[in-house]
């Protein structure tokens, strides 16, 4: 019958379109990753482009306070040093320590964040151990660097940043190496 | 298994009681549109009740500061399955049940496009309503993320959250399969004659409405599916820990969210535009503006979904785009009120419990509207963000704007339903028990709102108690109510003054012109449409 062969065709574009859709659901996934990736949002894995021209602001001082905690991981993790007063414009190298108490490998991820949030945008990370998801072995204690500037662009008002890190456990990833680039939904 | 051959072409209609398999059998295996409605119909009218206790569970203990009755942790599962149930559950199943029983007979078809597919998109409603509900019962208990299902909570719970991933997931293929069908009925099965610009408004509005779930509803397949795969098979979409971002399942969620809201509200909107017309006794005013509006309301609808996470930390210019865009929503849906208004102007309006409940609905959808306008102003909801003033105005949309049409489609359709007038004076102290008890309930919320208590939340500073014991009070009554509508549903059902083939005066379409009950197959051969006929 016509009727049926003609709601047929409906029935199969309307499933496609359905389908499509599922797919846009994941495919969200890159775009939102592209689009913070390019309008410099959420760019929190990746260093930042270092400032050009930069003068360092010897008319004020910062002081930056180290933070450090662990979500499920045992491991002791510490900063070197609980704060540091620098100018901003200034390269600051600072150093977190780590060591894994147990005795088979484990791999962990750094996830940073700011005190105030505003100061995020003005924190410049050049170096960082939360680049890359990291692997101690049975006992191993490391020092990881952070190198940084603070941009002179900081609003005046803000004298205080607390850099604060927790390391995440990364799951079924003991054999991966270390250096392996994050990219969610792999 | 004779039901499915029943509407097949050729029959007559003396005989279609003879072979239709009887008892629960008959429901089971149904595959007529009336059948597949009613039983819509019930299912959501069963999960309102289940969905409203757990509402007046949320509202107890909120009576009083401290925790009185329940744990913060059943608190917050109460919260959760309330909003899933009432969305999904109670809402959804309502108007896809009205669709079922109603376009049929408003084009002159003879039952929907894919009959058996009908069945069956019903019958997935029931075990998801039982896994939302039993998940209650498993160790950790239900969800307790609320209805938006955010990680990092969501990838934390227990087996109760992935019971509430799977009923999601099969909520979505209901929706999925009663949408094509409902856009393929409409297509194709018109009566000839009938050209898509002529169709009555519910039609339109539900056309629109099932592209809208056929786009959205795999989206929000997808990011559930996330969520299972985050929590148990080692991705890691929205897990900080392996890179993931949590922010970003609340734009894939509000990407299907903010349509959904459309999808909830355009059918309510068809209603309402049958029902005013037909008790101020006058055509729709601007039919044609009325189906733009629809048409453009669902495609802003698209595009604005950030508005509901103003504080997630996005960019200004971000913030002032979907702010615009979302304003932007308001011009459809002024001409749809302003259309409204303008068919009751100069007409010879009575007020029988269904006009009252459009009117209700007219009055209320316009101040849940209002303070959504002035929600979306992102400097404004920077403050308001997760306060009861976003509770009060949600609930005057879906509540007042969508239960409050479903109860006048209920009560304008039930003597064609059922072939009894309904208890007219039972029916308008539904009404007025309702829209009072209402406005008791979710009014107050706004001020709490503005005060800065925060939802989701069972405990609350000392004080905010008034306006929660006012509140509170409100919501019982509500609920309360409600057993009155039951009553005369079923006084309605069991007999009652008997109905004509068109009861109301000035109701127009294809539907009044079958008797009241209708028979068990209607317009197997198509009818003949004249000039007057096959417009709301």
């Amino acid at each position: 019958m016509n009727r049926s062969a003609d709601n047929r065709r409906v029935l199969f574009r309307l499933l496609v379109v359905a389908g499509l859709m599922f797919g846009f659901g994941y495919a969200m996934v890159p775009m939102y990753q592209k689009f913070c990736e390019v309008s410099g949002i959420n760019n929190l894995l990746n260093p930042d482009d270092p400032l050009r021209n930069t003068q360092v602001d010897t008319s004020r001082k910062v002081t930056v306070e180290f933070d450090a905690n662990l979500h499920g991981l045992p491991w002791n993790f510490k900063p070197g040093q609980t704060s540091v007063s620098v100018h901003p414009g200034e390269l600051v190298h600072v150093v977190y320590r780590v060591s894994n108490t147990r005795n088979h490998p484990v791999t962990g991820q750094a996830i940073p964040s700011y005190g105030p949030q505003l100061a995020a945008a003005h924190f410049k990370k050049l170096e960082c151990f939360c680049f890359s998801r990291q692997t101690l072995g049975p006992g191993e204690s490391r020092d990881m660097p952070v190198v940084f500037v603070i941009d002179p662009a900081l609003p005046k008002d803000v004298n205080t940043i607390t850099l604060s890190y927790t390391f995440f456990e990364v799951a079924g990833t003991l054999a991966e190496p270390a250096s392996k680039p994050i990219r969610p939904g792999v | 298994m004779e039901a499915t051959h029943a509407h097949g072409a050729g029959h007559a209609h003396g005989d279609d009681h003879s072979h239709r398999p009887k008892g629960i059998m008959r429901w089971i295996t149904t595959t007529n549109h009336k059948d597949i409605g009613t039983m819509y119909l019930w299912f959501s009218f069963a999960m309102f009740m289940v969905g409203g206790a757990m509402a007046l569970i949320i509202r107890a203990e909120l009576f009083q500061p401290g925790l009185q009755y329940v744990e913060p942790e059943f608190f917050n599962q109460m919260i959760t399955l309330h909003g899933l149930i009432m969305v999904f559950g109670a809402i959804m199943p309502a108007f896809v049940g009205f669709a079922n029983w109603m376009i049929p007979m408003m084009i002159g078809a003879p039952d929907m496009a894919f009959a058996r597919m009908n069945n069956w998109s019903f019958w997935l409603l029931p075990p998801a309503g039982i896994l939302l509900t039993a998940s209650m019962f498993v160790p950790g208990g239900a969800a307790g993320t609320g209805w938006t299902l955010y990680p990092p909570l969501s990838i934390q719970m227990g087996i109760g959250m992935d019971m509430a991933i799977f009923a999601v997931h099969i909520l979505g293929m209901s929706s999925i399969m009663g949408s094509i069908n409902i856009v393929t009925t409409i297509l194709n099965l018109r009566a000839p004659g009938m050209p898509l610009m002529r169709m009555p408004m519910f039609c339109w509005t539900w056309l629109i409405t099932g592209y809208l779930l056929i786009a959205v509803m795999p989206v929000l397949a997808g990011a559930v599916t996330m969520i299972l795969t985050d929590r148990h098979f080692g991705t890691s979409f929205f897990n900080a820990a392996g890179g993931g971002d949590p922010v970003l399942f609340q734009h894939i969620f509000w990407f299907f969210g903010h349509p959904e809201v459309y999808i909830i509200a355009l059918p309510a909107f068809g209603v309402v535009s049958h029902v005013i017309p037909a008790f101020a006794r006058k055509p729709i005013f601007g039919y044609t503006s009325m189906v733009y509006a629809i048409a453009s309301i669902a495609l802003i609808s698209f595009i604005v979904w950030a508005h509901h996470m103003y504080v997630v930390g996005m960019p200004v210019a971000g913030q002032l785009y979907f702010m615009y865009a979302t304003i932007l929503i308001a011009v459809p849906t002024g001409v749809k009120v302003f259309n409204w208004v303008a068919t009751m102007w100069r007409g010879s309006m009575t007020f029988e419990t269904p006009m009252l409940f459009a009117l209700g609905f007219l009055f209320l959808f316009t101040i849940g509207g209002f303070t959504g306008l002035v929600l979306s102003n992102t400097a404004v909801d920077v403050q308001l963000q997760d306060t009861y003033y976003v509770v009060a105005h949600f609930h005057y949309v879906m509540v007042a704007g969508a239960l409050f049409s479903a109860f006048a489609a209920v009560y304008y359709w039930l003597p064609k339903w059922t072939g009894h007038m309904y208890d007219e004076t039972l029916g308008q102290w539904h009404f007025w028990t309702s829209i009072v008890s209402f406005n008791i309930a979710f009014f107050p919320q706004h001020f709490l709102g503005l005060a800065g208590m925060p939802r989701r939340i069972p405990d609350y500073a000392l004080q905010f108690t008034d306006f929660n014991q006012v509140s509170t009070v409100g919501a019982f009554g509500f609920g309360l109510s409600q057993l009155l509508f039951l009553y005369v549903v079923l006084k309605a059902i069991r007999g009652g003054e008997k109905a004509p083939a068109k009861p109301w005066e000035g109701a127009t379409g294809l539907e009044w012109t079958l008797p009241s009950p209708p028979p068990y197959h209607s317009f197997e051969e198509p009818p003949v449409l004249t000039e007057t006929k096959g417009h709301a």
